[in-house]
């Protein structure tokens, strides 16, 4: 990779060089296409043995549940447990599931042995057809192929770009830094006021650093708020860099972090709502999420820090009646049972934290601030919270 | 207590003295008493009047038949003559009557031999078809012809009968032997009644069709013959080719008695000692029992029944109620079996399921009674109503005041919910159902000289409520077992439907052979699909081909998924087993075993 490195820009005279069709081919890891295509054949094979020794055919899959969650106190991430659940054939409740695991374990293949990425839609298009002889289709929606695909991921132990799939990308970022995406090389300094959208595949052999300068990443909820930090150049002013992940953030944005905060060593600050879907944004950026629990290792951070916004955010500031949200039963439910995650347990500060969100009895949003001043957000509460390094860990 | 002078009217009083009221003292006759109150027999309206006359005459045809040993072809026409007035014509092959005894029968209220003893029989008091009688000479003024024939070689004699309601006395108007009518009675011998009243006719609920449909029902050993007043001929064909049992007359067991009636059995009796009485004029008293209860009431064995008056009898009644004595014998009742009960449903209701339950004979008030209940569920029968109850008492169908008989309280007693039926609450189940009640007993105990409701005594209703708890499980166990194997082609045609797409992807990802594949997979889903069927049922029980059910001889099961010709009575008594598929179900019927 050091070899293509290059400062200037006009380096992106070098791409012509490589065809159209090379240019797909970068992406292309033979060594681990290979092992995948293995895993896929050998699920295959294992299913026509037993088929054919009349024994019914199935697969394990590890289960993707809270009881099937550890929180590794070490590490500070959540990891995978050994459970596993058996999809068989003939069992009624599986047997759909059976045939479309199939049917997209067939696509994944086609797709490696293409060379070609598709999206998850793209996928349920490429399993969509009718049962001969029927009217019922192999898919009913998108979301029926997305389950399966999750399940097909830890079934072979192959991540979704391993079996060439991204997902919708989503999430946004700018500041002092240049990377190389897919062989473009990228200023994001010099995104204008769209920023630069965040692939959903941030793997090494696709995405690689260049020219770091920022201090920290600032990573905020949504895309309004965002938009306020590029358009104040918020990450010029302080040196970092600035992400959004559109509520939830996507894989490619939890890689992106995970890999600029281990590689380039910045810290992470989470500026995100004060109600309970602020803090899960937090404990699945931290700890990783209970989906995707066998990626947490190449995901989780688990010295992301959050900023706000603070419970106690109301007083402090000063702030008006008007943006008090109330928080409605299923916020209370919510909130009680992050309380109770074994990685929230033991911290005082952040039980304090949730208490007092319940006692107010109201949620905040980041944009509340905005009833200060335009600005305050960039120009006061962040500043101000960095500085007086006041963050929840 | 202080007086009050309540203030003297003047008004001027009849004042009749002792005398002037005796003058317009009268005997007031049975005839006349019914002709003056004739909805209690059941006259109440045209409509039910001429179902009741029809009623009473086919029931003592009956009746006349089986006492005689003889297989019943009863022949009913209904002759509309003008806009409300009806010829009805009702004919058996009976043993007939002679001669001296027409009269008495037809003309005369309360006569008859079913009054006064204890036995199962449909009439039971006498009044029923001399009130016919008497309802169409009031109405029309027309006499009732009948004409009966006792011997081959004898022929037919033909009685015209008018009744004079104030003596309760016929009269007869024509005595006639009448050889050309032998052409009536194929047999050589039989009864036929003739009665014009005012009537009208009705089809539908609580008509004539009604009545003898069921009637054919309950006698599934009948030939009925039926001619409408639209000239239609309807059959309703005999199933069974064989006469129920005699039913045996029994004495009344002492504690089904009142202290009048023990007064008038007091001052009856042949006998002249008060042990002979006891031992010889009840059941179930034997000569230490009878020691036992003249000593309670301070008497003994040899206690003449002269010096028995009014407080020692009300002793002795005492003293009865005090001692234990053992139920009644049961062998005085011969239910419909539940062979013949399934016979009888099949023919006249389209139903998918049949069930039937005997339950053993049981005592209320010291008479004997047994229940009989049948179902019939699914089929042609309508989906959205609620239930049909249809109610018998001794074999004879019970059409009006539904809601107040016992057999109707006790269906909607029963948790239909547990056998998977919808019920509203405090009524009866909703669904295709019919639901049989039958009640036979020595003395049925209606709610009224009409017959139409039986009255509701706690045994009788437990009865009932058990019977139909019986069938009611067994309903449910089909219904359930239909559900899983519904469930069960279910699962299997979700499989193939998915073998094929995964053979595809086999063949594809690693070059299976497809068709080999395919096969492998089918076998071993029909195999497994197979399994299932064959699983353990919700008793634990191995459900074979037709299931438990199939085993048992009181359900019969049948494909009526399309509808069927009207040949179902043929189809009775074949043997079939039942396929898996609820579409290729075939008719199956097993023979009762020994009861």
């Amino acid at each position: 990779m050091a070899k293509k490195k290059t400062t200037k820009k006009k380096t992106s005279k070098k791409i012509p060089v490589k065809t159209v069709s090379s240019k797909t081919s970068r992406i292309v890891d033979k060594k681990r296409d290979a092992i995948t295509t293995k895993k896929i054949d050998a699920l295959a094979t294992s299913i026509v043995k037993s088929s054919l020794g009349q024994k019914e055919p199935s697969f394990e899959i590890p289960t993707r549940s809270v009881s099937n969650m550890k929180y590794n106190k070490k590490k500070r991430i959540l990891e995978m447990g050994s459970n596993t659940q058996t999809r068989s054939l003939f069992n009624l409740g599986q047997s759909r599931k059976f045939m479309q695991s199939l049917l997209l374990a067939k696509g994944c293949k086609e797709l490696i042995q293409a060379e070609k990425t598709l999206s998850l839609r793209g996928m349920y298009y490429m399993g969509l057809h009718s049962i001969p002889g029927t009217k019922e289709k192999t898919f009913n929606e998108q979301s029926e192929s997305d389950g399966i695909l999750e399940d097909l991921e830890v079934a072979l132990d192959g991540l979704r770009e391993e079996l060439h799939i991204f997902a919708k990308k989503r999430g946004t970022m700018v500041g002092n830094i240049t990377v190389v995406d897919n062989g473009d090389e990228i200023n994001c300094r010099k995104m204008g006021s769209g920023g630069y959208a965040i692939p959903s595949i941030c793997e090494p052999n696709v995405m690689q650093f260049k020219n770091c300068d920022a201090d920290f990443i600032l990573h905020v909820e949504k895309d309004t708020v965002w938009s306020r930090f590029n358009e104040d150049r918020f990450w010029e002013t302080h040196n970092c860099i600035l992400t959004e992940g559109s509520g939830q953030p996507p894989r490619g944005v939890r890689r992106m972090l995970h890999r600029m905060h281990k590689e380039l060593k910045l810290p992470v600050y989470c500026l995100l709502d004060c109600d309970p879907w602020g803090h899960y944004i937090y404990s699945v950026i931290k700890q990783g999420s209970i989906n995707l629990a066998f990626e947490s290792e190449r995901m989780a951070i688990p010295d992301a820090k959050f900023m706000g916004i603070r419970s106690k955010d109301y007083e402090r500031l000063d702030l008006s009646d008007e943006v008090k949200i109330e928080l409605n039963d299923r916020d209370i439910t919510r909130a009680k049972q992050i309380a109770a995650y074994p990685w929230f347990e033991g911290k005082r500060e952040w039980q304090r934290e949730i208490k007092t969100m319940l006692n107010n009895g109201f949620k905040m949003e980041v944009e509340s601030l905005i009833t200060k001043d335009i600005s305050y957000v960039t120009e006061e509460y962040v500043p101000q919270r960095l500085k007086e390094g006041d963050f929840l860990d | 207590m202080p007086k009050t002078k309540i203030p003297k009217k003047n008004k001027t009083r009849s004042n009749a003295s002792a005398e002037t009221m005796a003058a317009g003292q009268r005997d007031i006759s049975v005839s006349e008493f019914f002709a003056k109150n004739r909805h209690l027999l059941g006259f109440d309206n045209p409509r039910k009047a001429m179902l009741t006359a029809i009623k009473e005459a086919v029931d003592n045809a009956l009746d006349a038949c089986e006492e005689g040993g003889i297989l019943p072809h009863i022949y009913v026409r209904v002759l509309q003559i003008n806009e409300s007035r009806f010829k009805l014509t009702i004919r058996d092959n009976g043993p007939g009557i002679i001669r001296s005894q027409i009269e008495n029968i037809f003309g005369k209220l309360l006569y008859g031999s079913k009054f006064h003893r204890l036995k199962m029989s449909r009439g039971q008091q006498g009044i029923g078809i001399s009130a016919a009688g008497m309802y169409g000479l009031m109405t029309t003024g027309k006499p009732l012809i009948i004409i009966s024939k006792t011997k081959k070689k004898k022929p037919a004699h033909e009685v015209i009968l008018k009744m004079d309601t104030s003596k309760n006395r016929p009269t007869v108007i024509s005595d006639l032997e009448h050889p050309e009518d032998d052409g009536l009675f194929e047999d050589g011998h039989g009864t036929q009644v003739t009665i014009e009243l005012e009537g009208k006719y009705q089809k539908g609920r609580q008509s004539i069709d009604e009545y003898l449909e069921q009637t054919a029902i309950a006698n599934p050993h009948a030939h009925i013959t039926y001619v409408t007043p639209t000239n239609e001929t309807l059959e309703y064909p005999r199933v069974i080719d064989e006469l129920p049992e005699e039913p045996k007359e029994i004495k009344p067991h002492p504690k089904g008695i009142e202290l009048g009636t023990l007064i008038q059995m007091i001052e009856r009796t042949d006998q002249r000692q008060l042990g002979g009485f006891l031992t010889k004029d009840f059941c179930r008293i034997g000569a230490t029992k009878a020691r036992e209860i003249c000593k309670v009431a301070g008497m003994t064995g040899q206690t003449w029944l002269k010096s028995v008056g009014h407080t020692e009898a009300e002793r002795l009644y005492d003293s009865i109620q005090k001692t234990r004595i053992i139920a009644p014998n049961t062998d005085c009742l011969v239910p419909i079996g539940s062979k013949a009960l399934l016979a009888g449903l099949l023919k006249e209701v389209k139903a998918e399921f049949f069930a039937a339950s005997t339950r053993p004979p049981n005592v209320y008030r010291g008479n004997p009674f047994q229940i009989e209940v049948a179902i019939g569920y699914g089929g042609g029968l309508g989906r959205d109503d609620s239930a049909k109850v249809l109610r018998f008492a001794n074999r004879v169908p019970l059409l009006y005041s539904q809601s107040s008989c016992s057999s109707f309280k006790a269906v909607a007693e029963t948790s239909w919910k547990n056998y998977g039926l919808t019920q509203p609450k405090n009524s009866i189940p909703s669904g295709p159902l019919v639901v049989m009640v039958h009640m036979v007993s020595v003395w049925v105990p209606f709610t009224s000289e009409s017959k139409e409701a039986i009255a509701d005594y706690d045994e009788i209703r437990k009865e009932m409520k058990l019977a139909l708890q019986e069938c009611g499980r067994k309903l449910g166990t089909y219904l359930r077992r239909r559900k899983r194997m519904a469930r069960e082609s279910e699962r299997r045609s979700v499989f193939e439907r998915y073998i094929g797409e995964i053979s595809r992807c086999c063949h594809s990802l690693v070059g299976a052979d497809k068709e080999k594949l395919y096969k492998a997979l089918m076998k071993q889903a029909k195999r497994r699909t197979d399994e299932a069927d064959a699983q353990l049922d919700d008793e634990g029980n191995i459900l074979d081909g037709g299931g438990r059910l199939g085993n048992d001889e009181d359900v019969i099961i049948v494909d009526r998924m399309q509808d069927i010709p009207e040949q179902e009575e043929t189809l009775f008594g074949k043997t079939a087993k039942k396929k898996k598929r609820k579409t290729t179900k075939k008719k199956t019927s097993r023979k009762r075993g020994a009861k």
